[in-house]
């Protein structure tokens, strides 16, 4: 990729993750969720990832900080590789590293109060004494827009937008440098969805963060990002520079995915026409193209070779045996 | 804590049978083995609250001694279970895969026991005492709490507040021991009122195959026990100590109930 010579916080090399699902009877089926996905997030910018439902982004979410282990591949830290390092290192490195998760329901454990929930990262990491982790939290309750008076309370008397904050209150205790937003607005109100997305840009100013920001929301993405990487079944199809993405689509499917967001240009008859069927099923994947399927422009060698990620100027990469050849212009 | 009226309920309960098992002494006038066969089978009166039983023994003061060790026993033995059951659940749930396998066949083989021959097994083999006797009453009451708390913390593993634990760096026993445990142990105090009446009822068993606490200390299960045959014309030994069992099973039963709500903040906040 271009970007060898610039400042790299995060390298994912070629992270793979399949899983063994037991089919009726006898034996059993590998299924591969995340498929040799590669890039890098530069220091200080937010990549975004895109991809519909069930095309591996929460899997990857997982295995990029090894909350689940990778089958292959490996993450490379500020140049070390956490695959490869003994679990006391990597549960220090962990401090760096952190993630707010999809649903700010689930994600509280309902039998501790703010506070300690807020403290627990500094428990674990042994930090301060009672006092002096009181303070901690209290100030980052301030930092993200919570009242100190509610420390003392459950998790269950808090609105879904105040949990979140919390989540994230929690990942910011230890000082991270990244943190991985995987989904983090999605289960919220679309007003609430803007107040986070709000204080997730302050506080990347404010602490000089770098985030992965995962969503299925393409508005959402597209409004966070500097740069956006678009999955479709376990691979990335597209990455690119957030205007560059919109101006000059590669991907077919990037193409019906930008198309899809209402007013994007395109009549309501030929928007539909762009996502031919569902998607294919995980269980037969096509031999070649993923996207072959249902794309619009599929040759015959689509259905036979999988394309491969080729660099199309500038950092703008795409994964089609077409990319640059086919007229997608959304007039965005 | 106090608000809850069935933690109160419960406890008071709990609490008069503790203060008759230590006062048992100041609460009698007669000793609990003393025969008086001049006496016996006679309904209660006012020399006899209780009546006495097929020896003349008054009923009064074998059931306020034999609160002694039935109490003793039980919790003990409830105890044991508690903290082995809990434990191995926790750890079963939360690892999975072999331990957890291999954990629920060892499980499975006590549970193919019945858990009176498992009581006598482990009675005989260690020879009767009340210490032993809580173990072999503690013992086979393990798979009831292992289930349970197995159960629980298999699904509270999955949830996402234990990933986000380890997203922070917490350790596996720190888990366990934070997000599992506190999770699991409401499901758990559910079952400790079937456990405190198993282990009643198991004590009471014991002493009536001979393999309980040594005569001539009286035990409620005992006491029940050798009252069954006169049950028609002397119905007040059986009655009166039967009547203790189960004031003391519902003790704990309103105790059992109130703590799990007690320790569901959710609950909690909805009615202080």
């Amino acid at each position: 990729m271009a970007d060898s010579g610039e400042d790299l916080l995060i390298r994912f090399e070629e992270l793979t993750k399949t899983f063994k699902v037991s089919s009726r009877g006898f034996g059993s089926e590998r299924i591969t969720a995340v498929d040799h996905v590669s890039f890098s997030i530069r220091r200080g910018e937010t990549f975004g990832l895109v991809g519909e439902s069930g095309c591996g982004k929460s899997t990857f979410s997982k295995i990029a900080l090894r909350l689940v282990e990778a089958t292959s591949g490996s993450v490379f830290y500020e140049g070390r590789d956490i695959y490869k390092m003994p679990f006391r290192q990597l549960r220090e490195i962990r401090r760096d590293m952190q993630v707010v998760f999809q649903d700010p329901y689930d994600s509280l454990n309902p039998r501790l109060t703010l506070e300690e929930l807020a403290a627990e990262p500094l428990r674990v990491h042994k930090q301060g004494g009672k006092a002096a982790r009181r303070e901690r939290v209290e100030s980052l309750f301030n930092d993200v827009g919570l009242p100190t008076s509610i420390m003392g309370r459950y998790p269950h008397q808090l609105s879904g937008g105040q949990r979140q904050r919390l989540c994230i209150a929690r990942t910011l205790a230890l000082s991270p440098k990244f943190i991985i937003l995987d989904e983090a607005v999605s289960a919220l109100d679309v007003s609430i969805q803007a107040q986070i997305l709000n204080l997730l840009q302050d506080l990347k100013k404010q602490f000089n963060l770098t985030y992965l920001f995962i969503s299925h929301n393409l508005s959402v993405v597209k409004f966070a990002s500097d740069r956006i990487g678009v999955m479709y079944f376990g691979r990335i199809i597209e990455i690119a520079e957030k205007r560059e993405l919109f101006s000059n689509v590669l991907h077919p499917y990037t193409y019906a995915l930008l198309s899809a967001i209402p007013g994007a240009g395109l009549e309501a008859e030929k928007r539909r026409a762009l996502m031919q069927a569902g998607a294919p099923s995980i269980f037969n994947a096509p031999k070649g193209c993923a996207f072959s399927s249902r794309c619009p422009w599929s040759k015959d060698m689509c259905g036979k070779e999988p394309p491969t990620l080729k660099d199309m100027g500038g950092g703008h990469c795409a994964a089609c045996h077409f990319a640059g050849e086919l007229e997608l212009n959304l007039g965005l | 804590m106090l608000k809850n009226k069935h933690i109160l309920a419960g406890g008071a309960i709990i609490a008069v049978m503790i203060f008759i098992a230590i006062a048992a002494p100041l609460l009698t006038s007669y000793d609990f083995s003393e025969l008086d066969f001049a006496s016996k089978n006679k309904p209660p009166a006012a020399d006899h609250v209780m009546g006495t039983d097929q020896y003349g023994r008054d009923v009064w003061s074998r059931i306020a001694y034999g609160a002694r060790v039935s109490l003793t026993v039980s919790l003990a033995a409830v105890l044991i279970a508690i903290v082995c059951g809990s434990f191995l659940g926790v750890v079963s749930g939360y690892l999975k895969g072999k331990f957890d396998f291999i954990m629920g066949r060892l499980i499975d083989i006590m549970m193919a026991f019945p858990a009176i021959l498992l009581s006598l097994i482990i009675g005989a083999a260690l020879g009767a005492s009340i210490r032993n006797m809580c173990f072999s009453i503690g013992i086979p009451l393990i798979p009831i709490f292992y289930r349970v708390a197995r159960g629980a913390a298999f699904s509270v593993a999955d949830r996402t507040f234990v990933m986000a634990s380890r997203s922070i760096g917490s350790s596996g026993v720190r888990i366990m021991i934070w997000h599992i445990l506190p999770n699991v142990l409401p499901q758990v105090f559910v079952v400790l009122s079937m456990g405190m009446g198993g282990s009643i009822l198991a004590e009471a068993s014991l002493g009536f195959l001979g393999l309980g606490i040594p005569q001539p200390t009286p035990s409620w299960g005992l006491i029940v026990n050798e009252g069954k045959a006169f049950m028609f014309t002397a119905p007040w030994t059986t009655a009166f100590s039967g009547l203790f069992i189960a004031l003391t099973i519902l003790g704990f039963n309103l105790l059992g109930d109130g703590l799990r709500d007690h320790l569901d903040p959710k609950l909690r906040t909805l009615s202080a």
